[in-house]
């Protein structure tokens, strides 16, 4: 499923925040939003699933514009995973991965719902926890079990909103190993990032925003040490090795 | 090594809640019974089933029928609005404290009732005079209470629908529009004249003795449609419980779920309360004991609570109308004395083991 997204604009209370955003995400493409605080990368994500909707412009997939689709349809297509949850939700993990079957239940869930909840939890080694309140696990496992309730939406573009905030080093890397074998299964992933070094360990492909514009988009090259200086207005350090990019800042030439 | 089946796991524990939902369905019919058996007048089990098949005598036909039944039922819906309506709000508004009066029902009520009475105390003279004059005033009294708790209940959800249908705004708006209301009561106190005065502090105390079958048929046609409601609204409810963002991104349309959601609670408790006035602590209290022991699942919580809020104030009522026989108190005061004690019980007992399924 291709995404398009068109000249989108979008202000809060008539501050625009989105200011004209153009590109295409293919299928199965990792694209990591990557900015400062404030450019807009978690209002980019809720528009693409209409969780805001846009004033101008339109996101398409394949060539249907998403405010035409009906609610629960789209909910079969893209999944959304928040930025931490103000508070866990009062669940068991098995019932907390069950509601993101919601789009294909009416009053109870079939055998197929249950049989699919069943085999995520196996995927995502979350098996022996599946009768545990989602309040009891720990931080990474409970982004384990948001991610597993997005995947029971059995989506084709799956978005998220830092889902590597409050976890450590192990879990961050647990996180992005996961989402990354999602994109071999044909899942588009389209998540904001803040932190630069993991999206270039990452990225497949980046897409770096700056107050409500795409400042530059593409693969490794765009890890300049001019972009990143630009984009977040401090002098950095670029170490190459390996392949990889890794973006030291320098504490003492704040711009 | 052996995966465990998770799936078996699942439906086991969803047998333990519809068990829980059975007891507590059985537990009610116990109660039910001894209900209809205790009272100044003695009442047996067979004199029941003798009634009950046309084949008893006039007086345990009539102490039966017209006095014992309809309270009992009365007590069961009651109990069922309350505490359904309180499931419903704590989910819709993410809020534990949230219970059937958070819009400010209790004090619009109170203020439609008292309204009422001072009114029609002034309007019609001496009020009390005849038998008719006083069924017609508490007819006044009731219409009275139930439409102003809904001109505050549309108030708050007209000002919700232009600043946004959040929890925030929703709970805030009803503490202001209860405030409000429960200024204008006391204004109406102060003018009030002293007979006026007692009737609108007995109104105030939640009573189950108004109970006649008339209030008992309007509340089950209204009740049964808005509890299936509640229930086929109940993944939309969870979905809810764990944001609106993410609510929307399963198909939710967030707002207008809350919208009707909470008009429909609304109107089940401003319904119950017009009729048998503030009964406090049901709402807010029977939702956590069944959370406690089932889990947050709206699809269970919001049944198993209305059917344990049912089970809860025919208790109480029974209780209050025995502990002190032959005086009978105001069930309103009673549901307080044993909630309360029974949640801490839990609360404590709780502490640190969560569910008990
Ligand atoms: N609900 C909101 N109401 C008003 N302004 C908002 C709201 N959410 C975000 N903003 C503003 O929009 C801008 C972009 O925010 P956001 O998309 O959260 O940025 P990022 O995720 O990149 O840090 C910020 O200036 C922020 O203050
Ligand atoms: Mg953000």
């Amino acid at each position: 499923m291709e995404i398009h997204l068109k000249n989108i604009e979008f202000s809060y209370d008539r501050i625009p925040v989105l200011k004209g955003i153009d590109a295409r995400i293919g299928k199965g493409e990792f694209v990591t939003l990557v900015g400062p605080n404030g450019s807009g990368k978690s209002t980019l994500i809720k528009c693409l699933n209409g969780i805001l909707k846009i004033r101008k412009g339109a996101v398409l997939l394949d060539d249907h514009n998403i405010s035409t689709y009906r609610s629960d349809r789209l909910a079969r297509v893209m999944a959304y995973v928040p930025q931490s949850e103000q508070k866990a939700i009062p669940m068991k993990v098995f019932d907390a991965v069950l509601l993101g079957r919601k789009p294909y239940i009416s009053w109870r869930p079939a055998r197929r719902d249950m049989e699919v909840v069943d085999e995520i939890l196996m995927r995502l080694n979350l098996e022996d926890v599946a009768m545990k309140e989602v309040q009891k696990l720990s931080g990474g496992q409970q982004q384990r079990v948001y991610i597993a309730r997005a995947l029971a939406q059995e989506p084709e573009v799956l978005l998220l909103d830092e889902p590597t905030a409050n976890l450590d080093l192990k879990h961050q890397m647990e996180v992005l190993d996961l989402l990354r074998s999602l994109t071999s299964r044909g899942i588009t992933v389209i998540m904001a990032l803040h932190d630069i070094n993991l999206a270039s360990l990452y990225g497949t492909r980046v897409m770096m925003m700056k107050e409500g514009k795409i400042f530059a988009s593409g693969g490794m090259e765009v890890f300049t040490a001019e972009n990143i200086e630009e984009l977040y207005d401090v002098k950095v350090h670029m170490i190459h090795e390996n392949g990889s990019v890794y973006i030291i800042p320098n504490r003492y030439e704040i711009k | 090594m052996k995966k465990p089946n998770i799936i078996h796991q699942y439906r086991d524990y969803t047998r333990r809640r519809i068990l829980f939902v059975l007891m507590v369905i059985l537990i009610m019919l116990a109660v039910g019974v001894y209900a209809v058996i205790t009272g100044a007048a003695g009442i047996s089990v067979s004199d029941i089933f003798r009634v009950l098949s046309g084949r008893g005598d006039a007086i345990s036909g009539q102490i039966i029928l017209n006095i014992r039944l309809p309270r009992v039922l009365a007590a069961l819906l009651a109990g069922l609005a309350l505490a359904s309506s309180g499931a419903v709000m704590q989910s819709l508004l993410r809020n534990p404290l949230a219970s059937p009066f958070t819009l400010g029902i209790s004090g619009a009520a109170a203020f439609g009732a008292a309204f009422a009475i001072v009114m029609s105390g002034s309007l019609g003279g001496s009020s009390g005079t005849g038998t008719d004059s006083w069924i017609d005033e508490q007819y006044l009294v009731m219409f009275s209470a139930f439409v102003w708790s809904m001109v505050s209940t549309g108030f708050i959800l007209v000002i919700a629908q232009y600043r946004g249908a959040t929890p925030e705004v929703m709970i805030l708006a009803g503490i202001a529009i209860g405030s409000l209301f429960n200024a204008g009561v006391s204004a109406l106190q102060y003018v009030a004249t002293d007979v006026e005065l007692a009737a609108i502090v007995f109104w105030m105390f939640g009573d189950l003795g108004r109970a006649s079958w008339d209030e008992v048929v309007v509340l089950s046609l209204l009740l049964f449609p808005i509890l299936i409601f509640f229930m086929s609204k109940s993944w939309s409810y969870k979905a809810l419980q764990s944001g609106d963002e993410f609510a929307i991104s399963l198909g939710v349309r967030a707002s207008r779920v809350r919208l009707t959601g909470m008009l429909a609670a609304s109107l089940a408790t401003a319904v119950v309360v017009s009729f048998y006035g503030i009964i406090a602590f049901v709402g807010l209290v029977v939702p956590h004991i069944v959370r406690r022991c089932i889990g947050g699942d709206d699809f269970f919580l919001i049944p198993a609570s209305a059917l344990f809020g049912a089970m809860f104030l025919l208790l109480s009522d029974t209780v209050a109308r025995t502990l002190f026989s032959p005086v009978i108190l105001p069930v309103g005061i009673l549901t307080s004395f044993i909630g309360a004690p029974l949640f801490l019980f839990l609360l404590l007992r709780g502490m640190g083991r969560g569910y008990w399924s």
